[in-house]
């Protein structure tokens, strides 16, 4: 018998290795569990029967191209489009034997931070079925978290996976910018879209990293990583400098249980041998998220406009091709890639580019300086990932803005391009709250072992406590 | 330009396509190396300055022919700058300064079924042919420099030569390799401000054009002088009917939404790169064009190389105006692949023009290019020279055409020809023209 709920995606590949699970018989004991525990939390949008591979099986968000079996984005304009190649970090899983479990669900386009945004309907906490379990990438999370699924891939934008991993007690990281390739994922804003692992362990996602990483030919924006990524070891944080970011710790809206747990993880860092000092990121946390929201939509805009009913998905109305547009279009988004492509539409307009999109891009360069400079002192900079614990379902479905609070905290460091790790590091009102480990470019292999020793120390249970 | 499709112009529709130019969700575009070196090395062509650094930018409208919804170009930073292409003129060069080149990508071609003429102004639907997308386009913009229909033509001709012989492109105008938009606007003789300019669309062989401009030219004075005000429009011409009055389209305020595409890292080509390119540049025509000139003159040294015929000129030995003139008429009427003309033989029959009958020179052109082609066999079919013989022939025509002989002697002078004619079909063709000529002058004087 099979603990999907316990079994860690390195322990599911000892047994496979040893020989004592076959890889169907594992796919067959996911399935099961997805047949058990999805009808009530609707991580998947699709399962596959038959495995392609003989791994240890994985789910993948569905905006993540995968041949010939159906990659929507959770939107209805991508209905029935099943693609003719995979995305690259598809074929590298297959390559390295994984096959696919299924598909997972997420908001419309990856656009939101709690699920809710999918045309398919929102996924479910595991933890709590009547909260969200975050977004955008809620359905790997929640896969993952509910034994539905070894590990995952999810994208992250402004905080989709980091966000969603710390609402749903899991571990996930968001790679550098231009470390994973973005060939086959559907776009949302090109230049802050990254892909990136969610598993119930640090040890899993590096392993997982370790496949999907690296320079892809067919993205001109990846680079070749310059050290390959280990399996963390570390148990203690000797001589690691931790800088505490005020702003990203002192934040309106930050909630008491969080704030607690993660001064608990700080002072934990400090008796495993780390060094912890202060610092300040004033401009980045103040002029982030807006500027985010000029950027990402406004290359949301221009990357939806190929959704036009011509060549796949839905198509409404004939003769006309304006009217075919606007119908199709009208039909086959949902509210907020509306909103989103109306924003940024406006601000990549004539006369106003300067003042909204080029504006944005010269903050950017000063986020960038910002965490710098922060880099300068400190090896890693911490606070919590998620200003909040889950919070009920359509509890901020009617105020966009209170929506976009949830991202508050991963936004700054998207922006500067730079990797994030989410770990679970207690819980607050009996649901998990996360930990977010940002570290210099390409510092992936110090935020792998510096989030796994806090795991250790820390000692989180990883399966939801209804669950146990 | 941004995938690895085949360029194919002529294959069945729809059989050239992959992720990337049909725009499905998540293709990433990858700047092809080949059309970046070349639009440097066509920089270089145009006296270009090619800077450190370019950018693709995207563009942003809604047409089935433009499937991502944008198409990646380039704008505030294009590979090629501030150029200048001299055009060598009968009286001087022009030089045509050279706004910018950028590269971008071609859009797919749309089919208009059902309505006139294939134009999509009612027409019952259309079919989209994704082949050409993504195909690399380089937009070459001039400054308002050229004053003429002529000077656009031969600017445009030498353009074009130029293009082909940098080997970057075949450039036909059939294919749609080679297409370019006009704009028109006149002045006041002396005046040096610039009016309201109009587009014209569709243009597509240099004479068209040249016609078009005159047209609009006409047009726009006519305006003018009754007082009224040329509108900045766009007029699409129909290639497939010249005398067709042009649609109208208002220029609309299209905002492109211009901004770095996000997918690409800035081009920067490194110093090593553009300069070696710049070493690959052959002469270029306009040079040759100068070298020529002295020895034939403009117009055939224009012709001769626009047409990419001067380079068998050059090979041919022997009287240079002669030989050109052979290359650029007889040998141009036949159409022979200039390349696998023997030149050397070639030149001996065209020294010995005055020698041969006229059918056998005419048979030596034709026969240039076959191998084993030797001057000799024609050079030994003597000619009657022999003014014995050909007396008699002349005599017995110039009785039996009184009346030409008196409108001859009257000062038709051109009826010459006609009785050259005459001997020739008499001899069948026999006849040295020479003495044939010299003959006929001496008993027509009389």
């Amino acid at each position: 018998m099979i603990d999907t709920l316990r079994l860690t995606a390195e322990e599911a590949t000892g047994l496979v290795e040893r020989g004592e699970v076959s890889g169907a018989e594992l796919h067959r004991a996911y399935l099961d569990a997805i047949a058990e525990r999805d009808p009530e939390l609707h991580a998947y949008l699709c399962t596959v029967d038959e495995p392609d591979g003989e791994g240890v099986p994985i789910a993948l968000k569905d905006v993540i191209s995968t041949r010939g079996v159906e990659t929507t984005a959770a939107s209805k304009i991508l209905a029935g489009y099943k693609p003719v190649y995979d995305a690259t970090v598809a074929a590298r899983c297959k390559a390295a034997g994984l096959p696919l479990l299924g598909k997972t669900n997420l908001d419309e386009f990856a656009m939101g931070s709690s699920t809710e945004n999918s045309a398919y309907g929102p996924t479910h906490n595991p933890w709590d079925p009547n909260r969200v379990p975050g977004g955008s990438s809620g359905g790997s999370t929640a896969a993952v978290a509910a034994g539905l699924a070894p590990w995952a891939l999810g994208s992250d934008t402004g905080g989709s996976i980091k966000q969603p991993a710390s609402l749903c007690g899991v571990v996930g990281l968001r790679p550098t910018y231009g470390t994973v390739s973005r060939y086959g994922i559907v776009a949302f804003a090109s230049s802050l879209d990254q892909v990136g692992p969610i598993a119930k362990t640090v040890r899993d996602c590096a392993l997982l990293h370790r496949i999907i990483a690296g320079r892809d030919p067919l993205d001109s924006t990846t680079v070749e990583l310059p050290e390959p990524i280990e399996l963390p070891q570390a148990e203690d944080l000797k001589g690691l400098r931790v800088g505490v970011p005020k702003e990203l710790n002192e934040a309106d809206g930050i909630e008491p249980g969080v704030s607690e747990a993660v001064n608990r993880t700080i002072e934990l860092a400090r008796e495993l041998g780390a060094e912890v000092g202060e610092c300040s990121l004033p401009r980045s946390v103040e002029f982030g998220l807006p500027c985010y929201y000029l950027i990402a939509p406004s290359e949301a805009s221009s990357n939806l406009a190929r959704y036009d009913g011509v060549r796949y998905g839905l198509r409404v109305g004939n003769g006309d091709i304006r009217a075919m547009y606007e119908r199709t279009r009208d039909a086959g988004f949902g509210d907020e890639p509306k909103r989103r492509i109306m924003l940024g539409t406006y601000a990549l307009s004539a006369g106003y580019y300067d003042a909204y999109y080029g504006q944005a891009q010269k903050v950017r360069t000063v986020i960038r300086d910002e965490h710098d400079a922060a880099f300068e002192q400190f090896d890693v900079l911490v606070s919590p990932t998620s200003p909040t614990v889950a919070f009920e379902l359509g509890a901020r479905t009617a105020n966009p803005l209170a929506m976009y609070a949830a991202d508050l905290l991963t936004i700054p460091s998207n922006m500067a391009g730079l990797p994030g790790l989410s770990i679970p590091c207690g819980l607050s009102e009996g649901l998990p709250v996360g930990f977010q480990l940002i570290g210099r470019q390409f510092s992936e292999n110090l935020l792998f072992s510096t989030g796994h020793a806090l795991e250790r120390a820390l000692g989180f249970d990883f399966v939801p406590e209804r669950l146990r | 330009m941004f995938c690895r499709c085949e360029v194919a112009y002529f294959d069945p529709p729809n059989t050239h396509t992959c992720p990337v130019c049909l725009a499905f969700p998540g293709a990433l575009p990858v700047p092809n190396r080949q059309a970046v070196e070349w639009t440097i090395l066509l920089g270089h062509a145009l006296g270009c300055q090619i800077p450190d650094r370019a950018i693709f930018h995207r563009k942003n409208y809604f047409y089935p022919d433009n499937p991502k919804g944008y198409q990646i170009s380039q704008y505030d930073q294009p590979l090629c700058v501030n150029g200048s292409f001299e055009v060598p003129s009968a009286d001087g060069d022009r030089v045509i300064g050279i706004e910018r080149a950028h590269l971008e990508e071609d859009a797919a071609k749309t089919i208009h079924v059902g309505g006139a003429e294939g134009r999509i102004h009612g027409a019952e639907h259309s079919l989209v042919d994704f082949n050409r997308s993504g195909t690399p386009l380089v937009e070459i913009v001039t400054r308002p420099d050229i004053r003429s229909p002529e000077e656009a033509k031969a600017f445009l001709q030498l353009l074009r030569q130029t293009i082909v012989e940098l080997g970057i492109s075949d450039a036909e105008m059939e294919k749609g390799s080679l297409r370019f938009d006009v704009n028109v606007s006149v002045r006041p003789e002396g005046s040096d401000e610039l009016r309201t300019r109009t587009e014209l669309k569709n243009m597509n062989s240099f004479n068209f054009a040249a016609k078009g401009i005159e047209r609009e030219m006409r047009r726009q004075i006519e305006i003018y002088e009754s007082g009224g005000q040329v509108d900045q429009e766009t007029l699409h011409f129909d290639p497939n009917n010249e005398s067709a009055p042009p649609l109208r389209s208002k220029e609309e305020a299209q905002d492109y939404r211009y901004f770095p595409e996000p997918d690409l890292v800035p081009l920067e080509p490194a110093a090593e790169l553009v300069e070696r390119l710049r070493g690959d540049l052959p002469e270029l025509p306009s040079a040759r064009v100068r070298r020529l000139e002295s020895e034939v003159g403009f117009v055939l040294a224009e012709g001769l190389v626009t047409s990419g015929r001067d380079e068998l000129y050059s090979r041919i030995p022997g009287e240079r105006a002669g030989v050109a003139n052979v290359v650029m008429n007889e040998l141009a009427a036949i159409g022979l692949d200039p390349s696998a003309v023997n030149a050397e033989e070639l030149g001996k029959v065209i020294a010995a023009r005055g020698e041969i009958p006229r059918g056998a020179f005419a048979e030596a052109l034709a026969e240039s290019a076959s191998p084993g082609f030797s001057a000799d066999r024609y050079l030994a079919e003597a000619a009657i020279a022999d003014v014995g013989e050909l007396d008699p022939v002349i005599d017995r025509i110039l009785s039996a055409n009184e009346s030409q002989v008196e409108a001859y002697r009257g000062g038709k002078e051109g009826l010459l020809g006609f009785f050259v004619g005459q001997v020739m079909k008499e001899t069948g063709g026999k006849a040295n023209p020479k003495i044939v000529n010299e003959r006929l002058r001496e008993k027509l004087r009389g």
